[in-house]
């Protein structure tokens, strides 16, 4: 069985739906209707032209093609971790260290998935590889932004607790200790939140989609099951390694704190 | 009460230093053209110091407020960079690691802070009584929250949770800003005791003339962002014109 194929009008008509809830946002003066409609009007350009790109790299299936489009995924992903903290790591390091756990812990375990688990043929297979690795990019980057955030802002508010233990000899890493479980805390939350609450509270996407598109429910939840463990694994991977490299990056040789290493101290 | 144990930390070889200049004047902290480097080079107030601090004496420094005092405490316990040389017991800064230096060179700063809740987990090991009641506290203070405690409960705290490092140097930065007259000289008597105790030198930012007469083996003033000795008894306008 396959999927009923939408046509262009059907997608105008929950356009639609949008735009009544952009009137309404008027009418309330809600002022939120701009970003909204750019919200919306994004959605459709950007899934578009996906749509699009992913046409053709399902056409003509190359390794080289495939990474491309890998690579060009996680720099967007690492521009969307550091316009999300507040007080990022100044220079190259910032992106560095948002960059580097993403693709170490996505491009890690998509692969191990695809190779061991999966088991397509060519291994790269884009139906595949592609949304497998948007999956687990997307959810390392929520958590990576969450967590950074949390370390940087909080090494700044609590200047004075840390200075305080260095001041009487502790190491860096015991003066952080608190500071760095806070920071994994807030970052692994989300996904933990969804495996306990998922088919229960809400039936995850990707399952949804499978079934609508006529896979056989038990199917659907057996991907659902290796996906979510797989995002769980990329994310605190992904959020640790970051973590541990911007508490490292915050001190320097003398184990000093060094808050002149972020963008902007307020 | 306050252990005698003035070699504590040290290594065979200081042991030996030690004995050797036994009957001369013993320096124990030395700095030399010394600067933050907090503020970037070109606009720090005290730029350049020369100082040391010789076992069992202190040490004070007074000087108007924003002249760089509390900068140049944070750069000797290297909690912030610095520029020139910096040498305890001898040996360069370089010699000991951060953590092992910011033991030896104890910085209690004006404003105490904490990490927890509870008064005594900030203790690696819990003073004892006699610390205690000299600072006019009690046992049982180790396990209030720390949240309950007046600022000044809290100063005389933060300056035995240093204590018990048994820092070379102690840095205080006006520790006594929140006590009241008693407490004060409390402090000051724990603060000697532990110096005649440990034969550790003292450097004191304070800006009480009576306090520095009290206390104050040599005196320093800050002015036109340089260290002036000045006689202790002396008061701080004398040096303005």
């Amino acid at each position: 069985m396959g999927v009923i194929p939408l046509s262009y009008v059907d997608l105008l008509l929950a356009a639609t739906l949008v735009l009544l809830l952009a009137g309404l946002s008027v009418a309330l003066s809600l002022g939120i209707t701009r970003d909204l409609l750019i919200g919306a009007l994004r959605t459709g350009v950007q899934l578009l032209l996906v749509g699009l790109v992913l046409k053709v790299l399902f056409a003509h299936i190359s390794l080289l093609w495939i990474s491309v489009m890998a690579l060009v995924m996680v720099a967007v992903a690492t521009r969307e971790v550091y316009a999300r903290q507040s007080i990022p790591l100044a220079g190259g390091w910032g992106i560095g260290l948002s960059a580097a756990p993403l693709f170490v812990s996505s491009f890690t375990l998509t692969v191990l998935a695809l190779l061991i688990i999966i088991n397509p043929d060519p291994w790269y297979l884009p139906q595949y590889a592609i949304p497998l690795l948007g999956m687990l990019l997307g959810n390392a980057m929520t958590a990576v932004a969450l967590g950074l955030d949390r370390l940087t802002s909080s090494a700044v508010q609590r200047r004075n607790q840390i200075e305080a233990r260095l001041a009487l000899g502790h190491p860096w890493r015991q003066a952080m200790s608190g500071l760095q479980r806070d920071s994994a805390r807030v970052a692994l939350l989300p996904v933990i939140n969804a495996m306990a609450a998922a088919g229960v509270v809400s039936l995850p996407g990707m399952m949804t989609g499978q079934i609508l598109a006529g896979t056989p429910p038990m199917e659907a939840v057996k991907y659902q099951i290796l996906i979510m463990f797989l995002i769980a694994a990329a994310t605190g991977i992904a959020a640790l390694l970051a973590i541990l490299g911007a508490a490292r990056r915050l001190f320097d040789e003398r184990q000093r704190l060094r808050l002149d290493r972020l963008r902007s101290v307020p | 009460m306050i252990p005698a144990s003035p070699c504590q930390g040290q290594t065979i070889t200081e042991l030996a230093t030690l004995t050797v200049i036994i009957g001369t004047v013993i320096t124990i902290l030395e700095i030399e053209r010394f600067a933050s480097r907090q503020h970037g080079l070109a606009d720090v107030p005290l730029s350049s110091v020369t100082l040391e601090i010789r076992a069992g004496e202190v040490v004070t420094l007074s000087g108007p407020s924003g002249c760089g005092k509390t900068l140049l405490l944070r750069a000797i316990a290297d909690l912030d960079p610095s520029t020139g040389t910096a040498a305890l017991d001898g040996k360069h800064r370089d010699q000991y690691s951060g953590p092992d230096w910011r033991r030896r060179v104890g910085f209690v700063a004006t404003e105490s802070a904490w990490w927890t809740a509870r008064v005594g987990d900030h203790f690696m090991a819990p003073p004892d009584s006699g610390e205690l009641s000299a600072l006019g506290l009690s046992a049982a203070v180790l396990a209030r929250e720390v949240a309950g405690l007046s600022t000044g409960e809290r100063q005389r705290l933060a300056l035995l949770r240093s204590l018990g490092n048994r820092p070379r140097i102690i840095l205080l930065d006006e520790p006594t800003a929140s006590l009241d007259h008693d407490t004060t000289l409390r402090l000051e008597a724990l603060v000697r005791a532990y110096v005649a105790s440990s034969n550790c030198g003292v450097l004191w930012v304070c800006h009480d003339l009576n306090q520095r007469q009290r206390i104050a083996d040599r005196a320093f003033q800050v002015h036109g962002g340089a260290l002036r000795p000045v006689d202790k008894s002396e008061s701080q306008w004398v040096l303005s014109h």
